[in-house]
């Protein structure tokens, strides 16, 4: 931070960003094999998908089911117990969704089924064969963000940030269900999110701007 | 959470069968029984998946009634337009219950079977006759602030915590189940037991009974709905104490009166007491003081939560205001 107070003004072309540093952080991990360190133009592209090993044992009482997850198909063998959370994130690799609670309390594993926004993590998976469901990852992409993702970015609704995938699922859902106009309104049914950094000015801020130019 | 088998079910009959096996839960909404589940609270062997079985219309029936099947979500209920002109204390309670995302999951039928939130029941290294019969109770000599004042015994003192099921109480609903008896009606009044010394045992249903819709009476338009809840936090809270309110003021006198308490009871908790105390009076604010008054004259306290009962006295006063204020 400068003596003003304000942050440096970021120059186009020669930023760098958190990913970009740890990539040649990681590059530089390897450079007595002589690989180029390799700088990111901006925009940062998307990350890539996070991918798993696969698993080397079997798992035991395995169901298959097939999730449509931000209408992508995919057919996944998983235990009965795995939650729609944990089956989003472990199996699929969309980690955008968070696990929070665990129980049903925090909001951060917010998605949409058919429409409308559930707590993942309170569903099991094996009940979602056929559902239509979407994710964080589905609203927009780092090019094309979803207009609510725009206004959390201009109103800096969150912190850490660890809420916010739930927070936006939760305010892109409301859009269409009935909601009265005043703030109150909007804290009424966002009041299933909780944001440890206490961010919910903004996080109003942000959906109430959304609403008024939709 | 333990292993279990689950089976997905595609009619009633089938969930029926498979509930006759003591090891099997069915699951619909899942909001109350996987989370007890990942607590250990509740260990099925098998889990029913009863969501694609049907029972998810709302319909008014030829005879003024209005039908409800057990798998309408509880943000449908709440929304939908005959439930909010005709029987808005309904609305009013599902909305004030739990946050938007639960009201899209939780079912009509898994709300009227929700738990108590008692710590102690959720907890399975403490002692609980509800959880583990014969075990004692914890909540008793414990931390009792939200637990019940009324219908208590030395056994349990564990709250109904559904805002739904006070609202029904207060609506006479009626309750449709089906199993191994054949098909039954069940009045709300009759649903729920009190705790007694088998606090594990909650409701007349038997093993392999579904339910499968809740059915109210037909409309009472100059009725005025109220639903008030009093909690520590302003929304996504339990109740400390609700009160639901149907009532009819003819010439300045009530001609028609429900009382349904929430948070207090072992049970939704019909107030038979603060009704006879109104039924025919005015309505003003010495008839709202005297029927609180006789609303809670059984209330027995815990060592934290005696402040409940004149809580619950200006509920039922504030509510019975707001009921009263256009007539």
């Amino acid at each position: 931070m400068t003596a003003n107070g304000n942050f440096p003004k970021k120059e186009s072309g020669s930023r760098v960003t958190r990913r970009s540093f740890l990539s040649q952080i990681g590059a530089a991990g390897m450079v007595a094999t002589a690989a180029p360190l390799i700088v990111r133009a901006e925009p940062a592209a998307a990350p890539p998908p996070v991918t798993f090993p696969a698993t080397t044992e079997p798992i035991e009482n395995a169901m298959s089911v097939t999730l449509v997850v931000n209408g992508k198909s995919s057919k996944v063998s998983i235990d009965p117990r795995t939650t729609l959370l944990d089956a989003l994130r472990e199996s699929i690799g969309l980690t955008g969704t968070k696990k929070g609670c665990d129980h049903g309390q925090c909001g951060a594993c917010t998605v949409h089924v058919n429409g409308q926004r559930i707590n993942s993590c309170l569903t099991l998976a094996i009940m979602h064969e056929g559902d239509e469901i979407t994710t964080i990852e589905g609203l927009g992409d780092a090019a094309n963000l979803h207009p609510m993702q725009a206004a959390f970015l201009e109103h800096d609704g969150y912190q850490c940030g660890y809420c916010t995938s739930g927070q936006i699922m939760s305010a892109v859902a409301l859009l269409k269900e009935p909601c009265g106009p005043g703030d109150g309104d909007v804290k009424e049914l966002m009041s299933g999110n909780i944001c440890r950094c206490g961010a919910y000015p903004n996080i109003v801020a942000a959906i109430q701007q959304v609403r008024h130019r939709a | 959470m333990e292993p279990f088998s689950y089976i997905r079910a595609t009619a009633a009959s089938q969930a029926t069968q498979a509930a006759m096996d003591h090891d099997v839960r069915l699951i619909a909404g899942g909001t109350t029984l996987l989370d007890l589940m990942k607590l250990d609270v509740e260990r099925p062997g098998t889990l029913v998946d009863i969501n694609r079985i049907g029972l998810d219309g709302i319909e008014k029936m030829p005879n003024g009634t209005l039908r409800i099947g057990a798998l309408v979500r509880n943000s449908a209920l709440a929304h939908h337009p005959v439930v909010q002109s005709d029987y808005s204390v309904l609305s009013q309670a599902l909305l004030a219950g739990a946050s938007a995302q639960l009201r899209n999951m939780a079912t009509t039928g898994g709300n009227l079977l929700q738990r108590t939130r008692c710590m102690y029941f959720r907890n399975t290294a403490m002692a609980c006759n509800k959880r583990a019969p014969g075990s004692g109770c914890s909540a008793i000599e414990g931390d009792n602030r939200s637990l019940a004042i009324l219908g208590t015994s030395k056994d349990c003192i564990a709250t109904n915590p559904s805002d739904m099921n006070v609202a029904l109480t207060a609506l006479e609903a009626v309750i449709t189940v089906e199993g191994s008896k054949g098909k039954r009606d069940i009045s709300i009044a009759d649903f729920y037991l009190l705790p007694g010394n088998t606090p594990h045992i909650e409701t007349v249903l038997a093993r392999g009974d579904l339910i499968t819709y809740v059915t109210l009476p037909p409309p009472r338009p100059k009725a005025q709905h109220v639903y008030l809840k009093l909690r520590d936090r302003a929304s996504y809270e339990f109740a400390l104490s609700s009160a639901a309110i149907v009532a009819e003021v003819l010439d300045g006198k009530f001609s028609f009166i429900r009382v349904a308490l929430g948070g207090v009871g072992t049970r939704p908790w019909r107030s038979h007491e603060a009704e006879s105390a109104l039924l025919h009076r005015s309505a003003e604010p010495e008839s709202f003081r005297r029927a609180s008054v006789d609303a809670l004259r059984e209330a027995r306290p815990q060592s934290e939560n005696a402040f409940k009962i004149e809580l619950t006295k200006r509920c039922i006063a504030h509510a019975l205001t707001l009921a009263t204020r256009n007539a």
